[in-house]
């Protein structure tokens, strides 16, 4: 790879966090790049978390975590509907069973008022239970949050960065920063494979690995503890046993296991929390599995272990401190998210404006794009359209006539528009569009997103990965592993 | 605007048992039959069944799945008065048989049947395997995926497999895949005996001597990017995993053929119940739902191991739902069931299933049942009446049973009467 335009601002992570950033310069008349090392955005903790946007009194007044988290949610209406992405107000409620917990139950809410939480209320355990007949009966009090909703967070950092790249923005994927260095013209920031960019000014969103991004900058700043979390997924015919995300009272360390309500209309159970030693083990176990059951069942005794349909591992970026931590470099031409860890989903659309004016005091300079243009191309859900909205998208592309997904009704239409908008994998193609995220998590359609992936890219079936590099789906033509072609059965 | 469609039988599915279902209907009076097919041509799952095997029953020959399927296509394409949609979705089926169809060329339809024949058959259960701990990287397909991409795609998933089950169309791909110069390491089967036919046993794994290890589970996936390998561990009497017995086995490749499971989302959509054991509708002998003139037959119904027995249980649905679409034909208005006269049939000790799941007093009718647990010299009884002996039964084999006049005579002399319950129950022989 050669090298690359000068950009005024390179966004180092594609994560929601990164995207976000990069949406938010946008808007400016600027030169905006995002690298990413995976082939699309929001791989990282970002397609792995639990979807919440965080009402804001879990954290200490004053925090970031507590500032961003309440000012991120404000923001999640607009946001959404602008780049329509699913999202919903489904409210969230945190639960006692002793009089020990609702103490800790009427702390939070005062923690709440101070953080400015609008809409919170404590209810006995029989209003909540008229609201959630599935609750435990054990419960005796009921934090409730309306401000509390669920996202589909890949969706969010795929529609933010599709939103950029039409406003201007560059994205790059399959783009491993290795090396900075800081010259009189700026930065140089190098990749695995040799290629460079310039920037004046760099953000390092780069969530689990941004310390070693720091330190690429010269900087000593603490290490950031992987700290894992398993979510398992269960089948849509259970995916109305609660409508509110559950929360138990937290432990030190995190939220606590939770049943969580999803936009695509599952029930996810977890997270676990276990602190790991390396950045890149994303296994479930048997022994978190059991832990998320008999957490969960506590909340909500109908969860069985029966209903799972698939399981996924994230990992959090943990922070030393315990609250998101901004750091600069080079006079502040260098911003530094560290730490980024729950609630930075929430969190994300606030940083994203932190972050542009920490650039601004640096020295960079914002004017507003007068064509800027917040909304991107509406996406086609064909399963979620009236008959008459049906009967109108096949007329125009038959394509939304053939359901290449029949557990979620996800048709070849929206299979294509999402390669048109960014998807290169079977999964970033499963997370778009829900294909392949039914019960039979794929059985059937995988060999044709396949099929479609490769006629779009215009590319060999071989070469199609799960997602990206090393994760080919098919090994070779059939018959190559024959010598001298031998006869067929 | 869209306009309504009518039709006497509406049959969702063109795979065997749709094909079968639609020729009887036909036969037995139905004037226009149509078939409703989501793929581009009819024949179902046995296009992508290359390997032979297929219709030794019902023709007296070994044929490959397509073979067996244009011992129907033809005849169905020689039918003026049967219409078939292809590349046609059915989105809906409410209770009043009203169907809510997409096509690429026509967009939505709407189509009001008289009679509607359920032939959606299954797919491939895959939960099971899901929550095996470890990664998830590439290289975890279905049996049937496999299949898929190796026969119809002509692409080879990987080189080096483990399959994690021994259902019947795992047991095919290890041989496709010996064939095709794959390498199998290991048929791995949770319980302890196989879940497929001894047949495929036979020819699929002992004539090219890949191991099959009985009572054994995959216990870890290995592999970052692309599996690498899996743990494999002995199991205990409940399934757990015994600690001491893991093997490590290398490959790129994990198959799952764990089972099959009727696809049954549109028969909810119409409000048919479906019985937990079999995962398909509860019919009678005619295969009747239990929403009047809404029949069902083949895998969507109970999964077959042979499809022999999907055409003449289809043919039972077709003639049926002819005769319901007549009646309504001539009688607008009442041309409900007497559901008055059944008795309800449940599995008893070592049934896993029994269909029909009800059956009208003194029919002499087939019964369809698989055994929960293998078993030598077993008698088959009906309430204490005996049906049959058997030299042998195993869960991979279907059996099927006549209930003759002789069997509802000592019954009713038991005093069982319409509006009861009859155990079938597979005994020790005395
Ligand atoms: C199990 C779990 C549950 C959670 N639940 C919630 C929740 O419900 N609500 C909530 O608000 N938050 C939640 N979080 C936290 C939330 O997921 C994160 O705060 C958020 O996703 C962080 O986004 P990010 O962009 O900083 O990080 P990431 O999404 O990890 O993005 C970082 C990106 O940087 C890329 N990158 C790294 N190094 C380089 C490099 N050298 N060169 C180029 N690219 C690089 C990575 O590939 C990645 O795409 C949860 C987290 C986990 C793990």
């Amino acid at each position: 790879m050669g090298e690359r335009t000068q950009y005024d601002v390179v966004v180092i992570g594609g994560g929601v966090v990164g995207t976000a950033v990069l949406r938010t310069l946008s808007r400016y008349q600027l030169k905006a790049a995002l690298l990413e090392k995976e082939a699309e955005v929001g791989w990282g903790a970002t397609k792995a978390n639990s979807g919440i946007v965080h009402a804001g009194f879990h954290n200490k007044p004053g925090s970031w975590m507590a500032r961003l988290c309440v000012a991120g949610n404000r923001m999640y209406d607009q946001l959404c509907d602008e780049l329509d992405v699913p999202f919903q107000r489904n409210g969230l409620m945190m639960v006692a069973r002793t009089p020990e917990e609702e103490q800790i139950l009427r702390r939070f809410y005062q923690q709440g008022l101070d953080n400015g939480v609008p809409g919170m209320e404590l209810l006995d355990g029989d209003t909540a239970r008229r609201l959630e007949p599935n609750l435990s009966g054990e419960i005796t009090m009921v934090l409730r949050a309306a401000s509390g909703g669920i996202v589909a967070p890949f969706a969010l950092a795929h529609a933010q960065a599709e939103n950029a790249a039409a406003n201007g923005a560059d994205v790059y994927t399959e783009v491993a920063v290795t090396g900075i260095s800081c010259g009189d013209d700026g930065f140089t920031i190098t990749s695995q494979d040799g290629g460079t960019w310039k920037a004046k000014y760099i953000v390092n969103a780069a969530g689990l690995f941004a310390d070693d991004v720091a330190r690429m900058c010269g900087l000593d700043v603490p290490s950031l503890i992987p700290r894992k979390g398993e979510e398992y997924i269960l089948d849509q015919r259970v995916g109305d046993l609660v409508k509110h995300t559950i929360f138990p009272v937290p432990t030190p360390k995190s939220k606590g296991i939770l049943v969580i309500p999803t936009v695509g209309g599952n029930i996810m159970i977890g997270p676990t929390a276990l602190e790991m030693p390396r950045k890149d083990d994303l296994s479930t176990t048997a022994a978190g599995l059991d832990e998320i059951l008999a957490f969960t069942q506590r909340l909500v005794p109908k969860i069985q272990r029966r209903d799972i349909i698939a399981a996924f591992a994230g990992l959090r970026a943990g922070s030393p401190t315990g609250d998101f931590i901004f750091e600069t470099s080079h006079s502040g031409r260098a911003v530094h998210l560290l730490g980024i860890e729950s609630p930075g989903l929430t969190a994300s659309p606030a940083i994203a404006e932190h972050v542009a004016e920490m650039l601004a005091e640096a020295g960079l300079e914002l004017m507003p794009k007068p064509d800027f243009n917040p909304r991107r191309p509406r996406v086609i859900r064909f399963k979620k359209l009236s008959d008459e909205e049906k009967e109108e998208v096949i007329k125009r592309d038959p394509l939304y006539a053939h359901v290449v997904c029949r557990c979620e009704t996800v048709t070849e239409g929206e299979i294509v528009d999402a390669v048109r908008r960014g998807a290169r994998t079977v999964d970033g193609v499963k997370f778009l569009t829900r294909a392949g995220m039914g019960r039979c998590q794929g059985g059937f359609c995988t060999p044709y997103v396949v099929r479609i992936l490769a006629r779009e890219l215009g590319v060999s079936p071989l070469e199609i990965t799960k997602r990206g590099r090393n994760t080919e789906l098919l090994a070779a033509e059939a018959k190559a592993f024959l010598k001298g072609g031998e006869a067929d059965a | 605007m869209r306009s309504i469609r009518y039709t006497d039988v509406a049959v969702i599915g063109g795979g065997p048992a749709g094909l079968a279902a639609a020729l009887a209907a036909r036969r037995a009076g139905a004037e226009h039959v149509t078939i409703l097919e989501r793929n581009h041509e009819l024949g179902g799952i046995l296009q992508q069944c290359i390997h032979n095997g297929f219709g030794l029953h019902r023709f007296k020959e070994e044929l490959t799945g397509p073979e067996y399927a244009y011992r129907f296509i033809p005849q169905v394409e020689a039918d003026p008065n049967i219409h078939v949609y292809l590349n046609t979705m059915v989105l809906s089926l409410t209770p009043t048989k009203e169907i809510t169809a997409i096509h690429p060329d026509h967009g939505l339809v709407k189509l009001k049947a008289k009679a509607v024949v359920l032939a959606m058959g299954c797919r491939e259960r895959t939960r099971g395997a899901l929550t095996i701990p470890g990664t998830r990287p590439a290289g975890i397909y279905t049996a049937g995926t496999a299949q898929r991409f190796v026969n119809m795609e002509g692409y080879m998933p990987g080189k080096r497999v483990v399959i994690l089950g021994s259902g019947d169309i795992g047991l095919i791909m290890a041989r496709r895949f010996t064939l095709e110069g794959a390498k199998v390491e290991a048929v791995v089967e949770i319980m302890p005996y196989p879940a497929g036919l001894a047949r495929n046993i036979a020819q699929c794994l002992e004539d090219f001597n890949i191991p099959l290890y009985l009572s054994s589970t995959v216990t870890m996936i290995h592999g970052k990017d692309r599996v690498e390998g899996v743990t494999v561990s002995q199991v205990d009497d409940n399934w757990c995993p015994i600690a001491g017995t893991e093997r490590y086995i290398p490959c790129d490749t994990l198959l799952l053929s764990v089972g099959l499971i009727p696809e049954n989302e549109l028969s909810q959509t119409a409000g048919v119940p479906l019985d937990p054991r079999t995962g398909g509708p509860v019919v009678d002998e005619k295969r009747e739902t239990l929403v009047s003139g809404i029949f069902a037959c083949g895998n969507v119904l109970h999964v077959h191991d042979l499809v022999d027995y999907v055409s003449e249980e289809a043919e039972i649905a077709g003639e049926e739902a002819a005769r319901h679409a007549l009646r309504e034909t001539a009688d607008e208005a009442g041309s409900g069931r007497d559901g008055g006269q059944q008795l309800a049939l449940k599995p008893g000790s070592n049934l896993r299933y029994v269909l029909p799941q009800r059956i009208t007093a003194g029919a002499e009718v087939d019964l369809y049942m698989r055994v929960s647990h293998p078993m030598d010299a077993v008698t088959l009884t009906l309430s204490g009446v005996t049906l049959a002996k058997k030299r042998q039964v195993r869960p991979s084999e279907m059996l099927k049973i006549r209930l003759k006049a002789q069997h509802w005579e000592s019954l009713f002399q038991a005093g069982k009467a319409p509006g009861q319950e009859l155990l079938v129950a597979a005994e020790p022989s005395a």
